[in-house]
């Protein structure tokens, strides 16, 4: 029984993970750019959130309604000043700006909130849990959380197959030139995927920063995960995502579960070197190239 | 330019190509002095002269073999320091075997070449940014492993005891001698490297992947080689660290500050170029002897310059310099002088 809860935990943690990564998915698939700063600007996220919180006596669902927009708006603003830029820099150079910039935010807020763990309480929603048996119980906070991931990447999927922003991004993945001849400012589309991926992970950090407590050294480990459910799910699908955090997450409940909780990570890590030799191509191979 | 137009020789003279200048002989030969200078350090200046220039030797050694992975082989890595970690903890290992001190830091080095090959196995299915955080992973997984085996100390790691065999001037000239030997060794390797087929190769596969393959460049065999020289390298430069400092923990050696210092390095001196990176790395030995006890700050300052220097100077310091004075100390390029019969231009390019 021991093992069916650490399955329910696993998919529920999964579901933070697949929030990570539907924006690094996103901004993959529209601008080829693997953002390696997207852990760091979760985490900055979760702090401002901290802040608003801690300054203006908030709880954290409220915070959001400042910080999401605040996360949107850095993130078209990054696009313009950094991002743009690079890409136009060669292959390497988004990479090792979106390195220089992870380095510079993860230690900013190590200068601002030093090494401390903080952590932001949800409420009533952290304590409340459903009992399902004796040994299995799902939190509420978790459950919450889940399904507010599983809301975000549907939305996204059908945002990106049926709007009209989410058809310009598409034709931008296929070929920036072309979409720019039959009208479409790739810029300002390069803008709103940049928007959309920090708000989403800016809400993923919050629930992160809900779910367990934190400090500034986490933005790496989060890029991580996010980009493990990536890979594991198959890029180019947010479905896939979706799958592959689940899988990330269920990886690491039952690891720990069996092997004692300092493997937990490493089972995860495990998973996705598995997938990476045997089906590389991910749980889920896109099927249409889109984000 | 009109020189072309001559129409004399029906015959034209085939270009002749120099690969050596006159500037980059008589750097040869100043290298070559500066390596016997370097070794005569231990005999004038103290332990902590020779204790901060081994520091500095693993900073040249880190940017160079960066530099080959991403500026030659277009292989940008945020996971080296699993080969640093690698090659310190395999030090750990080999003398608790009862190997010698020193073969041990070699032999690390190598293994990390031997640990390298399966890797590269896997690590190769993912292509660019994929590529660089999948290089994370492999460090992060290889941390998890050591820090969850207790027979080599764990999360608290472990001192390096069998050195304090030798009285510690001693003990430090020896290391300092072993840095400087190896960093002229992988530096050598990589400039042979670089001067090879396979340098050409790889600059083919660095500019474009798939027009490389399509003319017939094995991308897959140059790739492998080169990650194979990171990999020994990176495992060189761990394994010096711990014959330096005599301690090691797995969160310091396994951290990506690792990687932040040889991209800073790497990119400040000039990616893609061979003397940029040991220019990369006095700037940054400089930085971390004047800033390093600022606490974060000087890193949040080393990654706004790294993002500052991608984007308004891409090719570097030292590629600054090179567009300036044309100037090429190290000959790994091509210079082709046109024989045109008697108006033997020699207008290099």
């Amino acid at each position: 029984m021991t093992y069916v809860d650490a399955v329910i935990q696993g998919i529920l943690l999964g579901g933070l993970y697949a929030l990570f990564a539907c924006g690094l998915s996103l901004m993959f698939g529209v601008m080829r750019i693997i953002n390696l700063a997207h852990g760091d600007l979760a985490l900055l996220g979760t702090f401002m959130v901290l802040l608003v919180t801690e300054h203006v006596g908030l709880s954290p669902f409220a915070a959001l309604v400042i910080v999401l927009p605040g996360a949107a708006l850095a993130g078209y603003a990054l696009q313009y000043l950094i991002f743009n830029r690079s890409l136009r820099g060669g292959e390497l150079s988004p990479m090792l700006a979106t390195f220089g910039l992870s380095v510079v935010i993860g230690n900013v807020l190590l200068e601002a909130f030093s090494a401390d763990t903080h952590s932001l309480s949800a409420g009533a929603l952290t304590t409340a849990s459903w009992r399902i048996s004796s040994q299995i119980s799902i939190s509420a906070l978790s459950a919450v959380i889940f399904a507010v991931a599983v809301v975000v990447l549907v939305g996204l999927q059908l945002m990106l197959s049926y709007t009209q922003l989410g058809r310009q991004m598409r034709a931008t993945a296929d070929d920036p030139a072309t979409a720019e001849l039959v009208g479409i400012n790739s810029k300002r589309v390069y803008g709103v995927a940049a928007a959309i991926a920090l708000a989403t992970a800016a809400l993923a950090g919050t629930f992160f920063g809900m779910r367990s407590s934190f400090d500034p050294t986490l933005g790496p480990s989060q890029l991580i995960f996010a980009f493990e459910a990536v890979v594991i799910g198959g890029l180019g699908s947010l479905w896939g995502t979706l799958v592959g955090g689940i899988a990330l997450g269920v990886a690491q409940t039952v690891g720990a579960q069996a092997f004692g909780a300092s493997w937990s990570i490493f089972c995860g890590h495990a998973l996705f070197l598995a997938v990476l030799a045997f089906r590389s191509q991910g749980i889920f191979a896109a099927r249409e190239a889109t984000a | 330019m009109s020189a072309v137009a001559a129409p004399a020789e029906a015959q034209p003279a085939r270009p002749k190509v120099q690969r050596w200048t006159r500037t980059s002989l008589a750097f040869a030969a100043g290298m070559l002095a500066l390596v016997v200078l370097l070794a005569l350090v231990p005999y004038w200046f103290g332990p902590n002269t020779t204790e901060k220039l081994t520091e500095l030797f693993v900073l040249v050694i880190l940017a160079a073999m960066w530099n080959v992975l991403a500026g030659y082989g277009g292989l940008v890595s945020v996971g080296q320091q699993a080969f640093i970690g690698i090659g310190a903890y395999a030090v750990i290992v080999l003398t608790d075997h009862g190997i010698n001190g020193y073969l041990a830091v070699v032999l690390a080095a190598l293994f990390c070449g031997l640990v390298s090959l399966p890797t590269s196995l896997l690590v190769f299915r993912l292509r660019g940014g994929q590529f660089a955080i999948g290089m994370w992973v492999v460090a992060e997984l290889f941390r998890l492993l050591v820090t969850n085996d207790q027979s080599i100390g764990g999360g608290t790691g472990r001192s390096l005891d069998v050195l304090n065999v030798y009285a510690p001037a001693d003990r430090q000239a020896y290391t300092y001698w072993v840095a400087l030997g190896l960093m002229a060794v992988l530096l050598f390797l990589g400039l042979i490297l670089l001067r090879s087929r396979l340098g050409s190769s790889l600059q083919a596969i660095r500019d474009d992947e798939r027009a490389a393959e399509s003319v017939g460049v094995p991308v897959a065999w140059a790739k492998r080689v080169v990650f194979l020289l990171a990999a020994v390298g990176c495992g060189a430069a761990g394994a010096i660290t711990i014959a330096n400092t005599l301690i090691v923990t797995p969160a310091s050696i396994f951290s990506v500050q690792w990687s932040a210092f040889m991209i800073f390095m790497v990119l400040v001196g000039g990616l893609g170029t061979f003397e940029g990176p040991v220019l990369g790395a006095l700037v940054l030995f400089g930085i971390q002897q004047e800033f390093s006890n600022d606490g974060s700050w000087y890193l949040v300052g080393l990654g706004a310059v790294a993002i500052l220097v991608t984007l308004i100077l891409p090719r570097g310091l030292w590629g600054f310099l090179v567009d300036r004075f044309h100037i090429r100390l190290v000959p790994v390029g091509y210079t082709l002088r046109q024989l045109l019969g008697a108006q033997a231009r020699s207008d290099g390019q």
